[in-house]
């Protein structure tokens, strides 16, 4: 044992506490204190915000889609138009084309006369199976064949989307003078008394002046960094702007509004006209809905409309909206829920597709799945908790089944690909194959739950079984499996949450196809929902954008169930031991 | 300088044998610690002179950890735990709220019942204490401190060519004077041990006490301890609880020679416990 | 064919247990003594005894008849016709439809010949496996019943049976693993080895070539695009969006579990952690969505603010919600391994002074290190693998670069564009697609490993 000399006790050295550089030091200790655990709190709160601005981000996307609107007219049952060979019956319903009758309905709308363009531009406002709710009312009732019918007529995405606000703000303004309009179709000029026009040309000169400016910020903004592409920009972005200051500089020359521009139009006896060239003492443009005569239109009676988008930014074009707006005024225009996104199945027009088919496939592929891992998954947690003998076999298993639970999911899909359907000649896009595979992706989780269950019951419970003269297996089967049944079916809930939202392996085993109908059977083709979300994401219609989200939205609202029994089934029957 | 050192910490320890307790080191008043509803120490008043050693004892359960854990405010750890009362260190209140913890900590330091080195390299262990109180301004100096403190614990001879070595690789004996070494490294003024020798082999367990022995020249050193031939043999002062109370206090040779109490006579001639 | 014969297996296998157990029960009523098994356990192991014969029959009747009957068929048609596997496959299909009576068209006379031996063959065969399995059910029911007898030991014969069946099923996990390996291994040595195969590449320039391009030209106006297979660019790609994903997971998870594990109150747990478990919970192909759609473009946008060029499916994109993606899977790991460092270790740090981040960043993390790097490496193993976030938010081209706001692709990327849709199975193109799944298997096997035996030694030296 070391003696403490004299040296030793002379270092003695006592922790500084009251100097003042003590005191620092101790205070840039908790400093650094708080840090550390405010970086813990602000990694949590980053995770937060993501999970908020995800889910938020889906429901702001997809929530419209599960509204729709439709467009209530008086259609008019042509006899001649449902029946074949004289006939009406509900075959000859089903087969008809309801096209005609549709676009009647449409025009009776707008008496007066509208360009080819203008006509062929208002049927493609609704759905191209727009007539499918009356189809639906006559073959339910097959004696308003004949009659006008007061029905829904299924709108367009677009239309649909114009709607719910993807179109553009509309400002409009009472004019001071009297105006005449030349004509009351296609190309028109519009004179007024007071110098309306000449005030909506410095209005549009100021606005084009606007734009120059915010093109010469950007500019100036851009130069800040460097690179070639930045340089040619920056150079594109100026000379676009010296362009417009031109016209701004002319203050009295007529200007031609081109589709950048926000769009101006005329709304003078009943009618819409587009402008397309305002100078300060007249407006020409094209009519876009009939006037009713070219009468004087006394002051405040007629309006100078502002569509503040521009036509170029917006999928809608000038008459779409004028044809739409038209309708909201006069009242045709209903939302309602969208029944259809849950009945119908797969389809290429948005407005018309559902994902009835994809829920059905899941729930054929999930009953596979269950029927295959729940049993296995049991016995063989079974076997190894119990049975097995304990060794290097046994630990292989294990090991095996732990790196099992870590494959990455498309291998699975590989694996199916390549022994199911290839090797045993198994159906493609099939839910029985895809209900296999992932079968086999959800084994070692419940295999490992079911394990972590069977061990949770006390060794004492069996111990008593045995000691009442019980075999080892009824030991086993009457009192350890039942006491781990919470446990194990709180693990296969998880587990089919699992294989509820795994996507890639089904990819590989063809459940991708585009399936209009419902399927019927496990070896029929089908798809599942988290490939129809794949599918649909994939769809450039901005429409589909939001039937996506709004099908994630169902995904999630399973999963969430899901989880939900799974967290409630480990409280109820949680047990302390 | 020697002689006059060594002097002085004799002349404080035969002082302090002699007068009984002219001025505690430690000094605890009504300490009652509460987990939660369960009260685990009642009333618990003990004066604790510098330089020596006072032991603990008393049957599993007693509350002897429990107060040992007051004195160093490690009861902090456990969010249940209620301590009342006052114990001071130098007349200065431990549990004053404008007290730090850490630094009282730096001046009280700990040995656990299970060596717990940190998984670093032994010279890391015991660098660990000056370096987070500033103890060292350079790394000689470091040097120095961490093989002071080695050789105090005799624990240099054995590592000095494997200071790089983790501090986990050591045994049982070597880990727990590892630990005794990086308590000692930041000098403070009182050493808690918390049954030290209970893991360790009787080899082992002698080194420990008998560095026990050597260091209370230099530090106030309270032990908890299992065993009362441990507290006969490493002891100046011992004190016996029961049920969470202080039941008798008094020189070691008193207590084990001529208790007062009948419970203490009990526990000592092994009746109990 | 095979509801009948499943109908008459259950009704068989009814029987064998009732009839069992009756008989049992008759020895019991006159009072032979003691039975070693209760009567339900003779009609159990009867049962068994007719359903085990009664499967394997079927089991391995099926597929054999099946061969015999279509070699049968071919034998009608010329030499050609069985070796050439397209040929084959769609004479097959012509004879069943035959068989079947949905043909439509005339069928030729051999076709009409061969359907006719099939449905005959087929119609012998069913019958002899029907009667088959019908005979062995009566031969195990007679036999079962002469052995019911008070010393009969039924109960371990039958558990013996159901051990062999438990043991059966935790096989099925390591069949899977033998499945996984062969079907990948085959095809890749197919692949790299197969001589009919036109535009294989040899090993090294798989493994080294920096040019990825399984689309031959189609047309003469595509220019010279060749097939390559250089696999260099898809790492690359791979390891860009992975690294850029532990980037972001590693500090945020390691940072939550410290805190969730050291700091949090219980109530502040109790809120946390669901917010993580929603995050683990989220399928890939919504977060997949989120990076397409909103993320992407955002990154975009701001790159565009600042002048910078960015790629509509940047690596940062993907790699950033995948990063997301594995925050909970690393924080939960790491919060384990930080729950099991002993509290011995952290009451040693406070002894001696040490603030709270002291203690952690000193002696809790150091000691709980291999569980974190084991955690880690599970979670870049999970990025690797991961699919549909790439699928949806990386690109398809192979850049050779390492700027993060460039498009790059992935392993698991090119897989699904290989396989999804028409292919043929022998072409190289298609069996890459199992070379790249294989490089995909043994990389995460080896990541899981080794981060699972690092866990398994350390869970060992705290316990």
């Amino acid at each position: 044992m070391t003696d403490i000399t004299a040296s030793d006790a002379a270092r003695v050295r006592r922790v500084d506490v009251t100097s003042s550089a003590a005191k620092a030091r101790i205070r840039a200790r908790y400093r650094r204190e708080a840090r550390f655990k405010l970086y813990g709190l602000a990694a949590l709160s980053l995770a937060a915000v993501f999970v908020v601005v995800l889910i938020g981000d889906v429901l702001s996307r997809g929530l419209p889609a599960f509204w729709q609107y439709s467009l209530v007219l008086d259609v008019h049952v042509d006899p001649a138009a449902v029946s074949s060979g004289g006939k009406v019956d509900e075959a000859s319903i089903r087969s008809a084309d309801f096209y005609p009758l549709t676009k009647a309905a449409l025009e009776s709308m707008f008496p007066g006369e509208l360009s080819r363009k203008a006509q062929k531009q208002l049927v493609r406002l609704v759905s191209t199976d727009a007539a499918m709710p009356l189809r639906d009312e006559l073959v339910a009732n097959p004696s308003l064949v004949g009659t006008t019918v007061k029905t829904p007529l299924i709108l367009s995405a677009t239309s649909d989307l114009y709607y719910k606000g993807a179109g553009t703000q509309i400002e409009s303004r009472e004019m001071r003078g009297i105006a005449t309009p030349s004509g009351t179709s296609g190309e028109i000029t519009v004179l007024s008394s007071a110098n309306d026009f000449a005030d909506a040309l410095v209005h549009l000169k100021q606005r084009i002046a606007e734009q120059a400016r915010s093109l010469r910020s950007e500019a100036d903004r851009l130069e800040l960094f460097a690179g070639d592409t930045v340089t040619a920009r920056v150079k594109a972005l100026r000379d676009e702007a010296e362009k417009l200051q031109q016209r701004v500089d002319q203050p009295k020359v007529e200007e031609e509004l081109d589709n950048k521009m926000p769009s101006l139009l005329i709304a003078i006896d009943g009618g819409l006209m587009k402008i397309t060239k305002l100078s300060d003492v007249s407006a020409t443009g094209i009519v876009l809905l009939p006037l009713r005569s070219t009468d004087e239109a006394k002051p405040g009676t007629w309006q100078l409309v502002t569509y503040e988008t521009p036509e170029s930014n917006r999928k809608v074009t000038d008459q779409d909206v004028a044809f739409l707006e038209r309708f909201k005024q006069l009242g045709h225009v209903e939302q309602s829920f969208n029944w259809t996104f849950l009945t119908a199945g797969d389809s290429r027009e948005p407005e018309l597709a559902g994902i009835r088919g994809a829920l059905v496939g899941t729930a054929l592929t999930l009953v596979v799945t269950l029927v295959l891992c729940l049993p296995i998954g049991v016995m063989a947690a079974i076997y190894l908790e119990e049975f097995a003998p304990k060794g290097r076999l046994t630990d292989i298993i294990e090991v095996n089944i732990n790196n099992l639970a870590a494959v990455p999911s498309i291998v699975f899909g590989l694996l199916g690909l390549a022994v199911f359907l290839n090797f045993f000649g198994m159906p493609r896009s099939a839910p029985l194959v895809g209900g296999i595979t992932l079968g086999l992706l959800v084994l070692p989780t419940i295999i490992i739950a079911s394990r972590a269950a069977l061990k949770a019951v006390p060794p004492s419970i069996k111990e008593a079984a045995l000691g009442v003269g019980a075999s080892h297996q009824q030991a086993i089967f009457h009192h350890v499996l039942p006491l781990a049944m919470p446990g194990i079916m709180t693990g296969t809930i998880i587990g089919m949450a699992h294989a509820l939202g795994e996507t890639a392996p089904l990819l590989m085993i063809g459940m991708i196809a585009f399936i209009v109908d419902i399927p019927h059977g496990f070896t029929d083709a089908a798809t599942v929902l988290p490939v129809q979300i794949y599918l649909w994401s994939d769809l450039p219609e901005v429409a589909f954008k939001s039937k996506t989200a709004a099908a994630i939205i169902v995904l999630l609202m399973f999963l969430f169930v899901m989880n939900g029994a799974a967290i409630w089934l480990r409280k109820r029957f949680e047990r302390r031991w | 300088m020697h002689t006059l050192v060594d002097k002085h910490a004799d002349a404080v320890v035969h002082a302090n044998l002699a007068a009984g307790l002219s001025t505690p080191k430690v000094s605890a008043k009504d300490v009652n610690v509460y987990y939660g509803e369960k009260r685990a120490l009642m009333d618990v008043s003990v004066d604790i002179p510098d330089r020596g050693v006072m032991s603990f004892i008393g049957p599993s359960g007693c509350g002897k950890s429990t107060f040992l854990r007051c004195i160093n405010r490690m009861n902090d750890t456990i969010p249940i735990c209620r301590v009342t009362g006052k114990i001071t260190i130098d007349n200065q209140d431990i549990y004053d709220p404008k007290l730090d913890v850490v630094q009282l900590r730096a001046r009280v330091g700990m040995v656990f019942q299970k060596p717990n080195p940190f998984p670093k390299s032994i010279y890391e262990n015991v660098a660990y204490g000056p370096r987070i109180h500033g103890l060292s301004h350079s790394k000689a100096d470091l040097d120095e401190i961490v093989q002071s403190s080695l050789e105090k614990a005799g624990l240099w001879k054995e590592v000095k060519d494997r200071l790089n070595e983790s501090g986990t690789g050591m045994s049982g004996g070597q880990q727990q004077r590892l630990c005794i070494a990086r308590a000692i490294a930041v000098n403070p003024e009182v050493i808690l041990m918390d049954e030290p020798c209970s893991a360790l082999d009787p080899i082992a367990t002698a080194r420990i006490e008998e560095l026990i022995d050597e260091l209370r020249k230099n530090f106030c050193i309270i032990i908890v301890t299992h065993s009362m031939q441990q507290a006969a043999r490493v002891s100046q002062r011992t004190a016996f609880f029961h049920l969470g109370t202080l039941v008798e206090e008094g020189p070691t040779t008193e207590i084990f020679t001529n208790p007062k109490d009948k419970r203490t006579q009990d526990y000592i001639t092994g009746r109990f416990g | 064919m095979s509801g009948y014969y499943f109908v008459t297996m259950a009704v068989l296998v009814l029987i064998a247990f009732l009839v069992s157990r009756a008989q049992a029960g008759r020895l019991i009523k006159g009072g032979v003594g003691q039975l070693h098994s209760l009567p339900n356990y003779h009609g159990l192991f009867a049962a068994s005894a007719v359903f085990v014969p009664m499967l394997l029959i079927y089991v391995v009747g099926v597929p054999l008849l099946e061969k015999f009957a279509q070699a049968q068929a071919l034998s009608f048609f010329g030499a050609e016709t069985a070796s050439d596997a397209l040929h084959r496959g769609a004479t097959l299909r012509d004879i069943h439809n035959l068989v079947a009576g949905q043909y439509s068209g005339t069928p030729s006379d051999s076709l009409v010949e061969a359907a006719r031996s099939m449905k005959s063959t087929l119609w012998w065969g069913n019958a002899l496996i029907f009667g088959g399995g019908v005979l062995a059910a009566l031969v195990a029911i007679g036999l079962s019943l002469g052995r019911v007898s008070v010393a009969f030991r039924a109960r371990n014969h039958f558990e013996r049976l159901v051990v062999l069946v438990l043991m059966l099923c935790a096989a099925v996990a390591v069949l899977t693993t033998i499945g996984i390996v062969f079907s990948v291994l085959y095809e890749t040595i197919r692949f790299f080895f197969d001589p009919s195969l036109k535009g294989r590449p040899t090993v090294t320039e798989f493994l080294f070539g920096t040019e990825w391009n399984p689309q031959a030209a189609m047309r003469a106006d595509q220019g010279d695009i060749k097939t390559a297979y250089g696999f260099i660019p898809l790492l690359t790609g791979t390891l860009l969006i992975t690294l850029i994903a532990i980037l972001v997971a590693g500090p945020l998870g390691l940072f939550s579990a410290v805190y969730l594990s050291e700091y949090a109150t219980a109530r502040f747990r109790a809120w946390a952690k669901p917010i993580l478990e929603i995050l683990a919970g989220i399928p890939t192909v919504v977060l997949g969505f989120f990076a397409a759609l909103t993320v992407a473009p955002l990154i975009r946008g701001w790159g565009a603010y600042f002048g910078l060029d960015v790629a509509s499916e940047s690596a940062l994109a993907a790699g950033l919600v995948m990063g997301m993606m594995i925050i909970p899977f690393i924080s939960s790991l790491s919060d384990d391994v930080i729950n099991a460092v002993p509290q011995s270790l952290r009451d040693g740090a406070y002894a001696m002074g040490a603030t709270k981040s002291e203690t952690i960043k000193q002696v809790v993390l150091p000691a709980a290190l291999p569980g974190i790097v084991s955690a880690f490496m599970l979670a870049i193993s999970r990025a690797i693998g991961e699919t549909m976030i790439v699928v949806m938010a990386a690109g398809l081209a192979a850049n050779l670069t390492f700027n993060p706001l460039e498009a790059v692709t992935t392993i698991t990327v090119q897989i699904k564009t290989i396989l999804v849709g028409d292919q043929e199975f022998d072409s190289a193109k298609t069996l890459a697609a199992f070379a790249l799944g294989f490089v995909l298997f043994f990389v995460t096997l080896v990541f899981n490993i080794i981060a699972l035996t690092i866990v398994r030694r350390y869970r060992e030296e705290y316990d």
